[in-house]
């Protein structure tokens, strides 16, 4: 159904508000399923490794007032003067941890109000990503229904889950890991790697590109994930395994979603009339 | 020497000079987006973001 260009800007809104109200329908709805598919395990999982956090942190404020309830002991007769010292430290150090903890600032109270945060945050990410790939989609030119957008969705996944995943898992809190900044970089660069390579082997003809896609792929894992200089953390192990498998399935779900629904009203809004 | 294949007009309307910007424009509001979510590293937005942060695998802390 050839439209006239003529035509084009009077009978439906503009390329842009298409993208747009594609990618407004899909991630909202995607979002919602993927705070959905969280609660069945992942969120879950944050809680339990979030009590082992705070039970690591308050050991060593409760063994350092231990120390100076024995000083305060053993100075027996400085008692009155001992003790406004003695809270006061106490209570210090342990501010001092929880800025730790909370990297200070507003936080949601949990419950509703934390669920309510997650809800918005995961609508936000999941209307980001649905940008892009209508957006991608757009440029691209070619029909698409919902089953293209699956490949799409399954394309996204590796990039945009699966491939950080393999240098930097998907971290339960209190786990020790490298300066946010360097890890965000390296997720950023390892993200556009994937996709580069991905778009060269799907499209490109020539096998010399095919090649070079295949070693894009691999360069970011060569170069390595930044690392901790200590690793560590205070969840079990078999936690953090739960975990990541919890958080694969979610975020394949959702991509799925994302992908199937972003290729679907994409058609949509791009029928001819 | 195999034939010129015809690409059919229909399955792409619009040339590419009227949809670069438009895609372009839709695409940077998309990172904006996922830059206060996953990655701005406002506290505020950091803990209100936290639980889609850890599950995304978005680096955290």
């Amino acid at each position: 159904m050839p439209l006239s260009p003529a035509a084009a800007p009077a009978r439906r809104p503009g390329v842009f508000n298409r993208i747009v109200a594609t990618a407004a329908g899909a991630g909202i709805v995607a979002g919602l399923l993927l705070t959905g598919m969280q609660h069945l395990q992942v969120t879950e999982l944050i809680r339990t490794a979030e009590t082992y956090e705070a039970a690591a942190q308050a050991a060593p404020v409760a063994a350092h007032a231990h120390d100076h309830a024995d000083e305060h002991e053993h100075g027996n007769e400085h008692a009155h003067a001992g003790a406004p010292e003695h809270e006061h430290a106490a209570a210090a150090a342990h501010e001092h941890r929880g800025e730790e903890h909370h990297h200070g600032g507003w936080e949601p109270a949990p419950g509703g109000e934390r669920l309510f945060y997650t809800v918005l945050a995961n609508i936000s990410m999941a209307v980001g990503y649905a940008l892009l790939l209508a957006a991608a989609l757009t440029l691209r030119g070619k029909p698409v229904d919902w089953r293209a957008g699956l490949l799409w969705g399954g394309a996204a996944y590796l990039v945009f889950f699966v491939a950080p995943s393999l240098g930097l898992p998907p971290e339960l809190p209190g786990t020790q890991a490298a300066p946010v900044v360097a890890r965000q970089s390296w997720w950023i660069a390892t993200a556009g790697a994937t996709a580069t390579a991905l778009a060269l082997l799907a499209w490109s003809r020539h096998w010399a590109l095919k090649l070079a896609a295949l070693a894009l792929l691999a360069v970011p894992h060569l170069v390595g994930a930044p690392q901790p200089a200590v690793h560590g953390a205070v969840a079990p192990a078999a936690l953090a395994r739960e975990f990541v498998v919890a958080s694969a399935l979610a975020n394949a779900a959702f991509w799925l979603a994302l992908g199937a629904l972003t290729g679907w009203l994409h058609a949509r809004f791009n029928r001819a009339g | 020497m195999s034939p010129v294949t015809s690409t059919s007009v229909h399955v792409a309307p619009l040339a590419l000079k009227d949809k670069l910007l438009p895609a372009l424009g839709a695409a940077a509001l998309g990172i904006v987006l996922l830059f206060g979510a996953g990655f701005a590293p406002l506290e505020a937005l950091h803990n209100a973001a936290h639980d889609s942060r850890h599950s995304a695998g978005f680096p955290c802390h």
